[in-house]
């Protein structure tokens, strides 16, 4: 009698942190999930529009793959995402929890459009110059006030950067209708002849300067974070804050140098989409890649080199659906569905990537109690 | 009282309504330690399934007849509880069952519910074949915008206090009713406990996975109703993709703002919706300017943040364990 009422209140399985993250099991985990996601969005696809899943996944590959121009347009796309989702990562490992960097990289972005408008006599090397250091000083700056007041007020960073994406977005739109004579509040495409301040093309293909650029940021942010003392640092600060100043670590300089940081390279790649791919500026120049960006360093563990990976699969997915809504007919915002729903299913992949569910076997349970009960006896 | 002052404060007042819907909700779910950064996607599903289920409601009636009134309200409102529900579900079991990263979450939630928002909304409309991007529900917004019958005969007294629809009057009524359970009733107190710290409650036998569930659909479900008076009182019925704007994003800054303190958002939306068109009602701005005015209200919120932090004050802070996933067996 005691026994039944025992197993009756036995839950059916219990959840245990693992030790060990073994990283091929972890990538095991994501795909699975990954294919889920794709397998499920199409069904909906189907639900929707009746084409064959055969159809939908050889038309979310033509997106990024259909021709030369897609490719290239996907990496670019890729670059740009990766370095936004490596620049947010410093403060994401301090455990500050940077969602500004949509308006970072606008301010950098709007910087960058302004001397691209307004210093059209100065020289080539020294106008690319300014403008990436335009960009850098736009998004250091905000970056720079939430982290002043996280170092001396506590004030919660996350809502902080969050409203400054908005103010962020207002002030490029004042801008916007300022430049913009016919009052529309669409800039054009900026220096459209002279082609001023715009980067260069490299071999003959634009857009390789800024994904090298992205690729060397990439590689700068994995030694700092992983072989500096100030990435030591930051891992310190994010692990415990109290640890950190017992050791000695200024915990105030750590966190405006860091979100300084941050935010100087989110305001470096809007310049870049800016001076490099876009070659204007609206309020929708970062377009949430500054939002995505936080996904991706989260799925990648904060690790740059993931970051490489997540960001061509976030991308490829995002070009395949919108490739897969022109194709058959559906609006747009069919590729927002499946990106939300490939991203659910990623984020809920990650816990069976940290834990474990250890299903409580009545029978062996029996049996202990079983055992327990001859010894007794 | 000059129109124009009237004019005004009721044009603050329907501004404000969606962002106290959305706040009240995202209080209710911040309370329980979560933040919901997916509210602005919840208020567009709210929205677009008030829509979807009027818009079928609206076809089943034969061309001039009627609708049933009770009908044609009962249907959206339905409809958009269940699809803000659905929302809730998807976040607190990613974020509660999974422990998934409540910023991630939120995003995408966000990503996915505006996507929704638009993708049933842009079909409805290639449906209707209308030349306007836009569907209109005009009769059951009608119904919904009905005030009081002698609301017009009572002058300024009328127009300022009683010309709304009911889902106007129910917002305050449910920032109120929230307040009331959060300051004074033990399951408020539970829940508050909860967002505090998890471990304490979990140790004084509060069902803690419960009452995040709980509250973060409860919340959502409220927050939906946001959008459902957005589209079928304040749009009168017209559904055009975008169209609810950064709304979600300022019902989440009207948290701070009111300090997590449902009964202060009712004041605090009044001046959120006031800053919200205040521009409208300056002579001679220019469109620039009127960017700029338009970023007043997350101006305030970060001046209102900072202040509070610096003060420094225990009951002005945001709940200690907001955005930290509660696991049992980890200290």
């Amino acid at each position: 009698m005691e026994n039944k009422k025992h197993t009756k209140h036995e839950p059916l399985f219990h959840i245990v942190k693992r030790g060990q993250k073994k990283l091929v099991r972890s990538w095991v985990v994501r795909f699975t999930a990954i294919l889920l996601a794709v397998v499920l969005s199409g069904l909906i696809a189907f639900m929707v529009a009746r084409i064959s899943p055969v159809k939908f996944f050889l038309t979310l590959v033509t997106g990024s793959f259909g021709s030369s121009r897609k490719i290239w347009k996907f990496l670019q796309s890729a670059a740009i995402l990766l370095g936004i989702s490596v620049a947010i990562t410093p403060a994401f490992r301090m455990r500050f929890w940077n969602t500004g960097a949509e308006g970072q990289a606008l301010v950098g972005g709007l910087a960058a459009a302004a001397v691209m408008q307004f210093c059209t006599n100065v020289p080539t090397v020294p106008l690319i110059l300014l403008i990436v250091i335009s960009g850098i000083a736009a998004g250091a700056l905000w970056g720079l006030l939430p982290a002043v007041c996280k170092a001396k007020w506590n004030t919660n960073e996350t809502l902080f950067t969050l409203m400054m994406n908005y103010i962020a977005i207002q002030i490029t739109s004042f801008f916007v209708y300022t430049w913009d004579k016919s009052g529309h509040g669409n800039l054009g495409i900026i220096n459209r002849k002279t082609k001023i301040g715009w980067l260069p093309s490299f071999f003959g293909n634009e857009y390789a300067i800024p994904i090298i650029f992205v690729l060397i940021i990439t590689y700068g942010i994995f030694i700092y974070l992983s072989f500096r003392k100030h990435g030591y640092e930051i891992s310190v600060v994010g692990e415990s804050v109290n640890t950190a100043r017992y050791v000695g670590i200024n915990v105030t300089k750590v966190i405006i140098r860091t979100m300084v940081l941050s935010g100087a390279l989110c305001g470096l790649m809007g310049a870049l989409v800016v001076s490099g791919v876009d070659h204007t500026i609206s309020r929708d120049t970062i377009g949430g890649q500054g939002f995505t960006a936080i996904m991706v360093s989260w799925m990648s563990g904060f690790n740059p080199f993931y970051m490489i990976f997540s960001s061509l699969l976030i991308i490829f997915l995002e070009r395949g659906g919108a490739e897969v809504s022109t194709v058959l007919g559906l609006n747009a915002s069919f590729s927002q569905i499946i990106s939300g729903l490939i991203i659910f299913f990623i984020i809920g992949s990650e816990f069976f990537v940290n834990y474990k569910v250890v299903f409580n076997h009545r029978k062996r349970h029996a049996k202990v109690l079983k055992d327990a009960g001859k010894e007794e006896s | 009282m000059p129109s124009i002052v009237i004019s005004f404060l009721q044009r603050a007042f329907v501004q404000g309504v969606p962002l106290l819907y959305g706040s009240t909700g995202e209080i209710i779910t911040e309370k329980s330690g979560h933040l919901n950064l997916g509210i602005p996607g919840i208020m567009y599903v709210g929205a677009i399934s008030s829509v979807i289920g009027s818009f079928i409601y609206e076809s089943s009636v034969p061309a001039g007849a009627d609708l049933n009134p009770i009908l044609a309200i009962f249907i959206p409102v339905l409809c958009s509880l269940l699809g803000s529900l659905i929302m809730g579900l998807i976040y607190s079991f990613l974020t509660v069952t999974l422990r998934a990263n409540q910023n991630v979450t939120g995003l995408a939630l966000t990503t996915f519910g505006i996507g929704v928002g638009n993708f049933f909304g842009g079909s409805l409309i290639k449906i209707t074949g209308s030349d306007v991007p836009s569907i209109a529900l005009s009769k059951t917004s009608t119904i919904f915008r009905t005030s009081l019958p002698f609301a017009d005969k009572l002058g300024w007294f009328g127009e300022l206090f009683l010309s709304f629809g009911f889902l106007a009057y129910m917002s305050i009524i449910v920032a109120l009713l929230a307040a009331h359970i959060l300051k004074s009733t033990r399951v408020g107190l539970h829940l508050r406990a909860v967002g505090e710290n998890p471990a304490t409650a979990d140790a004084a036998g509060i069902n803690v996975f419960k009452y995040k569930y709980f509250a973060t659909c409860i919340g959502s479900m409220i927050a939906g109703l946001g959008g459902l008076y957005y589209i079928m009182d304040y749009a009168n019925g017209v559904w055009s993709n975008d169209g609810f704007g950064d709304r979600g994003w300022l019902a989440i800054a009207l948290v701070i703002f009111s300090l997590w303190r449902p009964n202060w958002s009712i004041l605090g939306s009044f001046i959120f919706g006031g800053l919200y068109v205040v521009y409208l009602f300056i002579k001679n701005t220019t469109l620039p300017q009127q960017e700029l005015f338009k970023m007043a209200p997350y101006v305030v919120t970060i001046v209102i943040l900072v202040l509070v932090s610096m003060k420094n004050k225990r009951e002005n802070q945001p709940p200690a364990h907001l955005g930290i996933p509660y696991f049992r067996e980890e200290r």
